[in-house]
Order: C-alpha cells, then sequence, then structure tokens
C-alpha cells in the first residue's frame, strides 16, 4: 500500500522492481481465478489460468462465448479484481496495487471493446474521446492537440474532418478506428482488444484487422487479442491461446496451434471455420451441444463431454498444461500431435520455432519458461 | 424470362419464388434512397440462395420486403410472385395470411426477437393458433416436437423458459422453430449466425440446411461472409448498392467469379485454407451513398480497375435467370485498363472516406 509513482518500469512495491531492460515478460499472469457470485452459488469464469506475454508480441486468446477470455482480459486490467493468482506488468504485481497506482498503471494498459459504437460517448466530440486519457494524465492543452491530430492520421482518419463529428456519424469500423485511436494516443505498453472487429463487416475487419498490426509495427506495443474465431487471430497473432470454460486448454506459437493442433478442442474450432470455396470438404465432424456452466464445470478435463475422443480417463483427471514441443502446451491426457500422441491422424509436431513461446505453465508445472520470448517485435 | 407480370393463378412451371425487377425505395428527408433497385430472381422448391453484400448493400431491406415488413416510408414496385401469386400491393388482409405462414424469416440477434416477457412456448404456439387455427393443447404438442426438431435438449422444460434463461445458441433455435411452426415454403435467414460462435454457427447451418433438404423449402441464406454460403446454397447472388452485381450458381461464381467487387470481399475473409502469408486484403473506402448515388458502377470509386467507361456507365447485369450474371465492364479475367491493378496489392494505402456512408 505504498506510493505511486508515474515514472513507468520504476516502481516499487513489495517486490523487487522491474529491471526495464526487456528480457522479461511485459506480463505474466500466473494461476489467475476471477470468481463470482451468482444466484445459486460461486461460479469460477477464470479458473486458474497462466500465461506470459514477451514485449512486443501479440498474443491470440480464443474460444467460445462463455470460455472466460473477456473476463480474463477485464481482470489483467483490474476492471475486476481478481479472487486468486497474480498478474505482474512489467515486474510489478497489479492485483495489489492501491487505486491511486492502478490509474497511472492503466495509462500503460489500453483496451478496444467489441462494439465500437458503445464504447464511444454519443455526446462527445471525436477530438473530446480520443484526447481524454491524456486530459486526465495532466498534459498540457498545447500538447495535446497535436498528439490526438497525430494519432487520428495514424488510424487513417482526417483531423481536420473528423474531431468535431459525433460517434453517429461514423460507421462501426471508423468508430473502431476512433477507439484503436483512443487508446493508443497514450502510448499503451499493452494493448487488450476485445473482439474489436466481431460486430464488424468483412470487408472493414481487414481494414482494422490491417491498422492494428501496423500500430503494433509502428509502436511495438504488446497486445492480446481476444477473438472467437481463429481465422481472425491468424495472421495478427504471434502466439496463441486457446481457451475453454476458464482454463487455457492449449497455447504455442501460432505455426504450432494452426499447422499441428494437439487439443481436440482447437482441432474442432479450426475445423468450425467456414471455407469460402464450395468445393471444400466439411472438415471433420461439428462439435455438439454447448460450453457447460462454469457454476458446474464437468469433472476431470473440462471439455470432456464435448470431446469426439473422450475416454474413462478424461472424467478421472483433471488434464495439466504440459509441453509437447518448444513452447507447445497443451492440456489434454490424450493430444493429438506429440510424443504422447495417441489419436495421431498427422505427422507430429512441426518444425521448432526457435525461441521458446511466452506461453504459460499452468499450475506452474515447472518454473517458469527457460527462455522467454526474446523482446524484439516479431516480423509475420 | 421477362414475360409480362400479372397476378394470375398459379401455373405449373413457375418457381417457388420469384422476383422480378423488383425495387424498395425510401423517401427520407434527405431524398430518394434506392435500398434494393431493380433486382430479379428465381427459387425453386429445396433450393438456397446466397444474399451476399456489406451492410447497406440492400440485402436486408430485399428480404424485409419479401416478408412484408419493410418500414412504412418505402415504396415497393416491381413483382415478387409465391408459387406464381402476386405479393406486391396484396390487400393487408390476405397478406396475413402468406406472411409467417409461407414464408418466414429467421433475425440476426435472437435476443430482441423474441420477446422478454413471454415464455418459449407462448411465442411458439402464437402464429400456429392464428395461422394453422389449432387449439391451445395442440398447439402445445406442436410447440414441443418443433424444439426436438431443432435440437433443443429437455424441450418441455426449456419450452417453459423465458428467452434471457437460454443461450445464444438456443435462443436462435428457439426462433428457428418459431420460423418453421407454420411449414413455411420459403425460409429466409437474415445473417441468423452472424452474432454466434463459429462453432454454435456451424451447428446452426447444419440444422437450417437439414430441415430445408428434410422440408423442400426454399430458402434464402443472407450473410455478409461468402464462407458462411459457400458450401450451403445452389446460388449466389452478390448485392452492392442495391443492385445485383453477379449472380450465378454456386460452384460457377467461385469457380469463375467475375466481378471485381465479387473478388475484393472474397479476398476481405480471413481463411484457414490458404498459407499464412496471404492475408485478408481488405477493400478499401466504403461503401457509396445510395442518395447521391451517381450515374456509372456504384463500386468504381473502390475499384482498381475502374476507368471512365465505369464511371460514366452503369454496367447492365443480364437477363438470364439461371445463367452466370454479373454487371462489370472490366470482369476479372480480362486486363484491367492501364494504370488499374485491381487483383494484387493490399489495396490499403487509399484512406477510407470520412463520412457516415449510407444511412440506410
Amino acid at each position: 500500500m505504498t506510493a505511486d509513482d508515474t515514472a513507468p518500469g520504476a516502481l516499487a512495491l513489495d517486490d523487487k522492481p522491474a529491471a526495464a531492460t526487456g528480457t522479461d515478460p511485459l506480463l505474466t499472469v500466473t494461476d489467475l481465478v476471477q470468481r463470482f457470485r451468482v444466484p445459486g452459488g460461486m461460479m469460477n469464469a477464470v479458473a486458474g489460468v497462466s500465461f506470459e506475454l514477451g514485449r512486443g508480441r501479440t498474443l491470440g486468446l480464443v474460444g467460445e462465448s462463455g470460455c472466460g477470455k473477456s473476463t480474463l482480459a477485464r481482470a489483467i486490467l483490474q476492471l475486476t479484481k481478481p479472487s486468486e493468482g497474480s498478474v505482474r506488468f512489467d515486474g510489478q504485481e497489479l492485483t495489489t496495487l492501491p487505486k491511486a497506482g492502478l490509474r497511472t498503471m492503466r495509462r500503460r494498459i489500453q483496451m478496444v471493446f467489441q462494439d465500437p459504437i458503445s464504447a464511444l460517448n454519443p455526446r462527445r466530440k471525436i477530438f473530446d474521446i480520443v484526447a481524454e486519457g491524456l486530459v486526465i494524465s495532466g498534459l498540457p492543452a498545447e500538447q495535446i492537440r497535436p498528439r490526438v491530430e497525430a494519432v487520428l492520421r495514424q488510424v487513417g482518419l482526417d483531423p481536420e474532418l473528423v474531431s468535431d463529428r459525433r460517434p453517429h456519424q461514423f460507421s462501426g469500423g471508423q468508430c473502431q478506428r476512433i477507439a484503436i485511436a483512443r487508446a493508443m494516443v497514450v502510448d499503451p505498453d499493452l494493448l487488450i482488444c476485445d473482439e474489436p472487429v466481431a460486430s464488424l463487416d468483412v470487408s472493414v475487419q481487414a481494414q482494422v484487422l490491417d491498422l492494428l498490426d501496423e500500430m503494433k509495427h509502428r509502436t511495438g506495443v504488446s497486445m492480446i487479442f481476444v477473438a472467437h474465431d481463429l481465422a481472425v487471430v491468424r495472421n495478427i497473432s504471434d502466439d496463441v491461446a486457446v481457451m475453454y470454460l476458464g482454463t487455457i486448454a492449449e497455447t504455442g506459437d501460432t505455426a504450432a496451434i494452426y499447422d499441428t493442433p494437439a487439443h481436440p478442442y482447437t482441432r474442432a474450432l479450426l475445423d468450425a471455420v467456414p471455407a469460402p470455396d464450395p468445393a471444400a470438404a466439411p472438415s471433420g465432424p461439428a462439435l455438439g451441444g454447448e460450453i457447460p456452466s462454469p457454476m458446474n464445470p464437468p469433472s476431470g478435463c473440462r471439455f470432456r463431454t464435448r470431446c469426439p475422443i473422450a475416454r474413462a480417463e478424461c472424467a478421472a483427471h483433471v488434464p495439466t498444461l504440459r509441453e509437447i514441443a518448444p513452447g507447445h502446451r497443451v492440456a489434454c491426457h490424450f493430444p493429438l500431435v506429440g510424443e504422447a500422441a495417441v489419436f495421431a491422424g498427422e505427422a507430429t509436431a512441426g518444425a521448432p520455432e526457435a525461441e521458446a513461446a511466452p506461453a504459460g505453465a499452468e499450475a506452474a508445472a515447472a518454473e517458469p519458461a527457460a527462455e522467454p520470448g526474446s523482446e524484439a517485435p516479431k516480423q509475420d | 424470362m421477362a414475360e409480362p407480370t400479372t397476378t394470375g393463378s398459379p401455373t405449373p412451371d413457375e418457381p417457388l419464388l420469384r422476383a422480378e425487377d423488383l425495387r424498395v425505395h425510401l423517401d427520407t428527408p434527405r431524398g430518394l434512397l434506392k435500398a434494393v433497385d431493380g433486382v430479379s430472381f428465381a427459387i425453386e422448391r429445396g433450393e438456397t440462395l446466397g444474399l451476399v453484400g456489406e451492410s447497406g448493400s440492400g440485402k436486408s431491406m430485399l428480404v424485409r420486403s419479401l416478408m412484408g415488413i419493410c418500414p412504412s416510408i418505402a415504396r415497393i414496385r416491381g413483382s415478387v410472385r409465391l408459387d406464381g401469386r402476386e405479393l406486391v400491393g396484396v390487400p393487408r388482409k390476405e397478406a396475413r395470411t402468406i406472411w409467417g405462414n409461407r414464408i418466414a424469416m429467421v433475425f440476426q440477434d435472437p435476443m430482441t426477437s423474441l420477446n422478454p416477457v413471454l415464455r418459449i412456448d407462448r411465442q411458439l404456439t402464437e402464429s400456429m393458433r392464428l395461422h394453422l387455427g389449432l387449439g391451445k393443447k395442440e398447439a402445445n404438442e406442436r410447440a414441443i416436437e418443433l424444439l426436438t426438431l431443432v435440437g433443443i435438449p429437455e424441450p418441455l422444460k426449456r419450452s417453459r423458459s423465458y428467452p434471457h434463461q437460454l443461450s445464444g445458441g438456443m435462443r436462435q433455435r428457439v426462433t428457428i422453430a418459431m420460423a418453421l411452426a407454420c411449414d413455411p415454403d420459403v425460409l429466409i435467414a437474415d445473417e441468423a449466425t452472424t452474432a454466434l460462435d463459429v462453432t454454435v454457427q456451424r451447428q446452426i447451418l447444419d440444422l437450417l440446411q437439414e430441415i430445408q433438404a428434410e422440408r423442400g423449402m426454399g430458402m434464402i441464406l443472407v450473410s455478409h461472409d461468402l464462407g458462411v454460403v459457400a458450401g450451403r446454397t445452389d446460388q449466389i447472388a452478390v448485392m452492392y448498392a442495391g443492385r445485383m452485381v453477379e449472380h450465378s450458381p454456386t460452384a460457377d461464381l467461385f469457380a469463375h467469379r467475375r466481378h471485381r467487387y465479387t473478388e475484393a470481399l472474397l479476398g476481405a475473409v480471413p481463411r484457414l485454407d490458404v498459407p499464412r502469408e496471404q492475408r485478408p486484403r481488405a477493400i478499401p473506402g466504403s461503401p457509396p451513398d445510395l442518395i447521391t448515388l451517381a450515374s456509372g458502377c456504384a463500386f468504381a470509386a473502390r475499384c482498381g480497375a475502374a476507368d471512365d467507361l465505369c464511371r460514366a456507365q452503369r454496367p447492365e447485369l443480364g437477363e438470364d435467370l439461371g445463367t452466370h450474371r454479373f454487371a462489370c465492364h472490366h470482369p476479372v479475367g480480362t486486363d484491367a485498363p492501364a494504370g488499374a491493378d485491381a487483383a494484387s496489392g493490399d489495396g490499403a494505402d487509399e484512406k477510407p472516406s470520412l463520412m457516415k456512408e449510407t444511412p440506410a
């Protein structure tokens, strides 16, 4: 409960201050649990999630509605107070940070929401919406205008034309650009995008994805990109974590997840993406049923009730997230690839990436990955 | 296919549903908005039409005009015939026996198309009691049958639930059950799966396809995503600015897409069956304002292959239903005019217009 300081990366609390050398991960989430009291008991919306996010990297967080991905994103930002576990951002523990400290920290973690139109205050002018973060941070007015205009230009809007307009005068895609400008104007270290393109037309989705990608390369911002569709995050992500019912089912770098998915759930998510090709044979059986209630998750493996290859063992034991290839972790008793592949239909794990992905180690199975992802923004 | 429009009796060779030169014009304070401007198509029993386009392309207004639920300022012209029976301009009383009964619709957002304060069974039985004259008991039994048909577990228990007690996928199944209640001849799904998870989307699309095959319904699948309609339709119409720009049997459309807009739309779909380096390509700019639409091709401003001809003269779609029709002066496969290169480059350099594009 000590004082806070605005100097980034130099805040000393009860833990050792971060050596802002850039070799440590930007964000380390350990055993995060987010519990809500609901009628009839407690619900673990996030039930023990651990992962690391390297500097300049982008993590795609994928899963169906109700899997806890949005809750996780909010818990990282301390929009809801996590029930258990730790969130370390740039060496600093966020869960125990006092309110004032969080306020300065939140400037460095920004969020873009799914519905851009409801995320923008309809009564305010675009300039004021984008400038608000800077105003709150106490920047003198004469410095605010050039920064707002620069960021509006970066997102492809002409500041002269848009500054005095209000959100209803823009289309969904343009509102999302404004929301991105609002997030980026304070020069954050981490941008959390919660389904930023889910409510947009396909043609506009690609525009917004291109814009986020450009922002990533221009500023080196790290990103957590939440989506329900694996096809959407494929190009923008360096690493992907697939969530199911509050836990991470599989995580690894993009090549591992898309080329050699090891969890049957990942496989099913990939198969569910419709191919714009009438000749394409339907790939695999459709995943039946729906995600169970987190109030009463299945015993053992949480996915077993919908899993096409579930066995008796899956009901008895909870699978831990274990490494099957460098940086590729899966929580499954019978992964589809790797040395333990019982039902392997494909080749074993693809070409191992040189560096270990900054992925999570559930239940701290081992010490953190030997070589957390390198800091340089990775090429695509 | 250009026979005069008559309100004649059913003729044996009539398709199940035929629209001819259908126009939906809206009198807005800013001027006349041609939301749908001269659209023709025909659907046979058991056939599915995919209707594709961006927001504001007129696809929703088109299907709404088929359902008779356009806003009051809409003026509908042209002809829509169901089994040879003219629907445009039918008296209200007669219309009630058609809409909801012979043509039914599933909407995008199941939460807003269900009444939040009524239990599922009440909403399901309403149309059956009205259109089919069923008694309460019969209707309730049929409601349970329908819920079973659309794959809702514990239908008896679920029928007593309120919409908010169901998940998004379950709600959409309920609205499908409602649409099927009166055994419609034509089922319209307007972005029915857009709000759902990919896994649930696939379940719902499979369900629609299955039910359609079973009952031999005609179906119109509206989507902004070519991926959704690719494997599930017999013909596809791509709409842009209120008009069809390409209309063709599905396989032919994907094999030999001709319109530059279709090409661009296809390039924007994020897909897993291509190498990762092949990124989805954004379509620069945004759709035009339908009120101030100039002459010429509506897509010209965003098209890399556009030249003076495109800006001056609107390309015609062609009349022959059932063939591959496209309205483009420089279709894909021909050389783009000098200085234009639509097929390559990711086209994101052009900044989008800063105005709100369509009030529709």
